[in-house]
């Protein structure tokens, strides 16, 4: 019933195994370093899946930033909704994807080797999972709002901070419900403002030019019908002028010059940046989710990309006065993908089995007072994001679930 | 509904051969967690339609349980018997709609935190039956060719870079005919071990012309019509705007071969039901030929068992940067040469891992080469791992030492 000969998948496993051995306690960052605590680290994961103990390498940090850091901190989070494996990233043969995460970003990190997410993993939920700190539990594909207040919400709540200063751009329509939870005490009206560039990007067409882009709109290619509905408090395309002081018209034209919609988010990102330098910017990319297509070449095209646009991003922070200097920037895919050797998946395509390498990524943090060039190899959750952002940032999300991690909060 | 209440008049709907599985092993069924009676009858609803070697594991499932004592089957069963579920899937007429079924089960289970204690009973339960099982060795060792990059020039991506250690690195291949050389090969393994469905040939374009009875052949291009016929129903469904995806996927269960234009006898009917399934339950197969050859490959090995598969891919559809798009929107899309040879080339190695997941994997042979070129490499057990060889030989001598 469960494909037949899980325990010559076993042996195939073991016999394909492309994770090297290493010491257990590289903590310099240089990519071969990063690799092999990758490496090691996954395997630890992977004992302690099975029952095997786990002791954790709990890395005490000084804690610099207490030495002089600037009064208005800003953090920029970034996303992929698309997983990425650790063989297509961090592992040797996947190190010629991510140039820029190695060459600009590692360098300057604190690489967080496993970042174990234990909830649903689709990417909707799964993001929304990673903005409230609790596993949220609602249909992947239902346009709903999360059920536990969102990092928006606490941080605009217990800060007093006004709505611009908090935005989420993310990729497609199922997302547009994130920047606000449905719990009461928060809720409509304070949280972040949501953009959907695509979806500005097919208005736009159509207003400029009386075409219908639908395909644009192809963007969630975990199921190919969820098209919601848009309503709440996304960005409609007449604020493009009002707000982002940005004509329908250059804004298609830029969009004319871009080859992928997450080139669009980071357009916009950079356009936000600079209009209202928000405290609080979280960017969803997807290209990445590409692979659930089956074309291999297209999913190592989305992490390139990716990768790319990771460096781009770095250098608009240090090229903005209002962020140069005084930014905190988290990297991380929202879960990994499948493993090639899980008889019940297909590998990279999808992360449908819930096995402990579509359950584990990795974590990039930089900026002031984070420790630079160094790994933490013990595991850690996805939902320890909203409680370090709390810590960094001085909220208190109070119902998040996760715990904020000492080495940068 | 409740497994203890299953009789044979529940079944009417199921085909012929279904039901009478069911009604051989109703007093089974009538003691088994209603989620996995559930699954089970996933797999038996199709039974009419299933390949050989699918069926007698099915069998072997059944009778491993029917001769378990009671108490040792109810311990196996703990896992499955634990899961909570909703009033609507305790309601649901799984009996009918098995396959809605394990859809909305799966979403229940992801949503409720239990998919991994399912997870685990399903690993727990394979274990079980597989080390009860004894699975023969195939009649002769199998052999599975895979032929990548038609079309495609020099290759800029280091081909077959996860395979080498496991084989060996042919650089200086003659390619003449090395396309017939093959096919032959297949169909003299094909004619002098006729097994139904034993022996397989997927192409990512048209099928190359070969009359072999014996010989399962499915081609990208020959679903043409039924692959349109698909996505038309798809676009309706969505276009409508209602159901959401639940709607799409109950369409495409329900989906008939007859539906989308494929029709034929008994031995076609079979093939037919597989090739619906590959369009409705494979990602990407409907629009990426390069999907849907490792996807066939994928589903024939494990379905099927064949002792004989040769994949052939062919380019796919580019994929349209956001730019081209918007400047020309109707254009049809080119073929993308670069990058379906390294979509083939990850395809043959998930190839290869499932048919290392078959019996008899130690007397397994694999052959993946560069179609055109000279570059292959090849796995068996009289070749040593992570070896090159830089001896001129054309595909018929290449056989030979893997053969």
């Amino acid at each position: 019933m469960h494909g037949a000969g899980e325990r010559q998948n076993r042996a195939l496993a073991k016999g394909c195994n492309i994770r090297r051995r290493a010491s257990p306690n590289a903590k310099s960052g240089s990519p071969q370093d990063i690799s092999r605590a990758v490496s090691w680290s996954r395997r630890e994961f992977l004992r302690a899946a099975t029952g095997a103990s786990v002791a954790g390498t709990l890395l005490t940090f000084p804690r610099q930033r207490a030495m002089g850091m600037p009064r208005r901190r800003k953090v920029i989070v970034v996303t992929f909704g698309g997983g990425a494996r650790d063989e297509e990233t961090f592992l040797p043969e996947g190190q010629e994807n991510i140039p820029h995460l190695l060459s600009d970003l590692l360098p300057r990190a604190t690489f967080f080797t496993q970042v174990v997410n234990r909830g649903i993993l689709g990417h909707y939920v799964a993001t929304a999972s990673l903005a409230t700190g609790v596993y949220e539990t609602f249909n992947n594909f239902a346009a709903v709002p999360p059920q536990h207040p969102t990092v928006f919400e606490y941080f605009r709540k217990d800060l007093d901070r006004p709505a611009l200063d908090t935005w989420v751009v993310a990729p497609s329509n199922g997302f547009h419900r994130i920047g606000e939870s449905s719990d009461r005490a928060y809720g409509p009206g304070r949280g972040a403002g949501v953009i959907l560039p695509k979806r500005l990007l097919t208005a736009a067409l159509a207003r400029s030019a009386g075409a219908q882009y639908e395909h644009l709109l192809r963007d969630n290619y975990e199921t190919p019908l969820y098209t919601p509905e848009l309503s709440g408090s996304e960005f409609e395309l007449r604020q493009l002028e009002e707000v982002l002081k940005l004509s329908v018209s250059d804004f298609t034209a830029h969009a004319r010059s871009l080859a992928s919609p997450d080139e669009l988010s980071v357009y916009i990102a950079r356009k936000l940046m600079r209009q209202f330098a928000p405290s609080l910017l979280w960017i969803t990319l997807h290209d990445i989710d590409i692979a659930h297509s089956g074309a291999y070449s297209l999913y190592l095209q989305g992490i390139q990309r990716t990768d790319r646009l990771c460096g781009e991003i770095w250098k608009a922070i240090q090229n903005e006065p209002e962020y140069a200097g005084r930014t905190t920037m988290f990297i991380l895919p929202d879960f990994g993908r499948d493993s090639d050797t899980d008889s019940s998946g297909n590998g990279f395509q999808h992360h449908r089995t819930g096995d402990p390498l579509s359950r584990t990524t990795w974590m990039l943090v930089t900026g002031p007072g984070v420790r630079e060039n160094s790994v933490v190899e013990r595991p850690v959750e996805s939902l320890d994001l909203v409680p370090t952002l709390g810590s960094l940032l001085g909220f208190s999300p109070r119902f998040a679930q996760g715990k904020p991690l000492p080495e940068v909060g | 509904m409740v497994p203890s209440e299953l009789n044979p008049e529940k079944f009417q709907a199921y085909p012929p051969q279904a039901r009478e599985v069911v009604t051989d092993h109703l007093t089974l069924l009538r003691q088994l967690p209603a989620t996995f009676v559930a699954l089970l009858l996933r797999e038996i609803i199709v039974y009419d339609w299933k390949f050989p070697a699918e069926r007698e594991d099915l069998k072997q499932q059944l009778a491993y349980l029917a001769a378990l004592p009671g108490e040792q089957r109810q311990q196996l069963m703990l896992g499955f018997a634990r899961l909570t579920l909703s009033k609507e899937l305790e309601k649901f007429d799984w009996v009918n709609e098995p396959v809605q079924y394990a859809e909305r089960l799966t979403a229940h289970l992801w949503a409720t935190d239990q998919i991994d204690a399912f997870r685990a009973a399903a690993l727990d339960y394979g274990e079980r039956v597989e080390s009860a099982q004894t699975t023969a060795p195939p009649t002769l060792p199998r052999l599975g060719i895979v032929v990548i990059g038609k079309g495609a020039t020099a290759a800029k991506y280091p081909l077959f870079r996860k395979l080498r250690k496991q084989g060996t690195y042919f650089s200086q291949i003659r390619p003449e005919n090395g396309v017939r050389i093959l096919l032959d090969a297949v169909a003299a393994r094909a004619t002098a071990h006729p097994l139904p469905f034993g022996h397989w040939y997927i192409d990512g374009g048209a099928s190359e012309s070969l009359s072999c009875p014996g010989l399962a052949a499915i081609s990208y291009d020959s679903l043409q019509p039924a692959r349109a016929a698909l996505l038309k129903r798809m676009e309706k469904v969505i276009q409508s705007g209602k159901g959401g995806p639940e709607a799409l996927r109950t369409l495409m269960a329900r989906l008939r071969p007859e539906d989308i234009g494929l029709s034929g006898g008994t031995n076609a009917a079979v093939l037919n039901h597989f090739q619906v399934s590959l369009l409705t339950e494979g990602s990407g197969t409907q629009i990426f030929s390069t999907t849907f050859v490792q996807w066939a490959a994928r589903e024939a090995l494990r379905r099927a068992q064949p002792v004989t598969l040769l994949a052939r891919f062919a380019p796919r559809q580019r994929e349209r940067p956001m730019d081209e798009l918007i400047a020309s929107p109707e254009q049809a899309p080119a073929l993308d040469l670069e990058g379906s040879l390294i979509d083939a080339d990850m395809g043959a190695y998930l190839t290869w891992i499932n048919q290392q997941r078959l019996s008899g994997s130690e007397q397994s042979s694999f052959l993946v080469w560069f179609e055109d070129h000279s570059e292959a490499l090849a796995i068996g057990p009289a070749l040593p791992h992570g070896t090159q060889s830089s001896s001129p030989l054309d595909m018929r001598q290449l056989l030979g030492q893997i053969t």
